[in-house]
C-alpha cells in the first residue's frame, strides 16, 4: 500500500497494567502488520509503560519526586489488573507468556518501533505528574497534546482507548 | 499445494504468526506462494482477515495432526 492510502489506527493507552499494555501492543503490532499506520498516545498511568527501568526518577519539587518514587514505572514494574497477589500472580503470568513464546512488553516496544509504530507521550500528563525529559526510553517519540491525538483520530479508521 | 517458501509459526500465538507473515511476504516476489505452518487455531480466521486487509490472496487452509497450513499468494505490489 502506498503511504498516502495507508489506513490509520490510533490507540490511547491510559492504563499502566501489564495485561492492558499487552492488549494495546498486540493490536498495534498487528495493525502495523496489516499495513496500517499506527500511533499510540500514552497518557496518565500508560506513561509508566514507556518509562526507563533504570535511571533517575526525576520530578521537580519534593511532592513530584515523591509521586515519581511511588509511581516508578518501567516495563519491569507493571502489574496485572487482577491477581497481582504481591507480585506472585504477575510473575506467574510472565512465566506463562515466556513459555508460550509471547513477547514481553520490552520486546513489544522494540518490535513496535521497528515496525514504525509511533509511541507518543502526552505532554500535559507529563507536566502534571512531574515526569521530566529523559524519563522515557529511546523508542519513544516527542511529546504531544490532545490536538495531536484528535488530528490522528480524526483521520483514523480505528481508534481505541485502553 | 506447492509453495515457494514456508514459514514455521508452530508454538507461536497471536500476533506473532501475523507479524512474521507480513515480514516474510515483504521479502517475496508478487505471485509467489507462502505456506504458513501454525498450531494456534486463531490463524484460521486471522490469516484470511490479514489477506483481506492487505490485498493478498488466501488460497486455502489444510489441517491435520494438530498442525494447520495456510497458503497465501502475494498479490499486493
Amino acid at each position: 500500500m502506498a503511504e498516502a492510502e495507508k489506513e490509520k489506527l490510533t490507540i490511547v493507552v491510559f492504563s499502566g497494567e501489564l495485561d492492558k499494555a499487552l492488549a494495546a501492543f498486540i493490536i498495534a503490532t498487528t495493525g502495523a502488520s496489516m499495513g496500517m499506520d499506527v500511533t499510540m498516545f500514552f497518557t496518565f498511568w500508560g506513561l509508566n509503560i514507556l518509562k526507563k527501568n533504570e535511571g533517575s526518577m526525576g520530578g521537580n519539587g519534593l511532592m513530584k519526586k515523591m509521586l515519581n518514587w511511588m509511581n516508578r514505572g518501567g516495563t519491569k514494574r507493571l502489574k496485572l489488573t487482577h491477581f497481582h497477589m504481591f507480585g506472585l500472580g504477575t510473575a506467574m503470568m510472565k512465566k506463562f507468556m515466556k513459555e508460550n513464546h509471547v513477547p514481553s512488553i520490552d520486546e513489544f516496544i522494540k518490535m513496535s518501533k521497528d515496525m514504525g509504530v509511533k509511541m507518543i507521550p502526552c505532554s500535559t500528563t507529563c507536566s502534571v505528574m512531574g515526569i521530566g525529559d529523559g524519563a522515557f526510553r529511546e523508542e519513544v517519540g516527542s511529546l504531544a497534546g490532545a490536538a495531536f491525538f484528535l488530528n490522528e483520530a480524526r483521520q483514523s479508521k480505528v481508534t481505541l482507548f485502553i | 499445494m506447492k509453495a515457494d517458501a514456508t514459514l514455521d509459526c508452530v508454538g507461536l500465538y497471536c500476533p506473532m504468526p501475523i507479524v512474521k507473515t507480513a515480514q516474510k511476504i515483504k521479502e517475496m516476489k508478487t505471485g509467489e506462494i507462502l505456506e504458513v505452518l501454525a498450531d494456534d487455531k486463531g490463524i484460521k480466521r486471522d490469516l484470511p482477515a490479514w489477506c483481506q486487509t492487505t490485498g493478498n490472496e488466501c488460497l486455502g487452509i489444510e489441517e491435520g495432526g494438530g498442525e494447520i497450513k495456510v497458503y497465501v499468494r502475494k498479490t499486493q505490489k
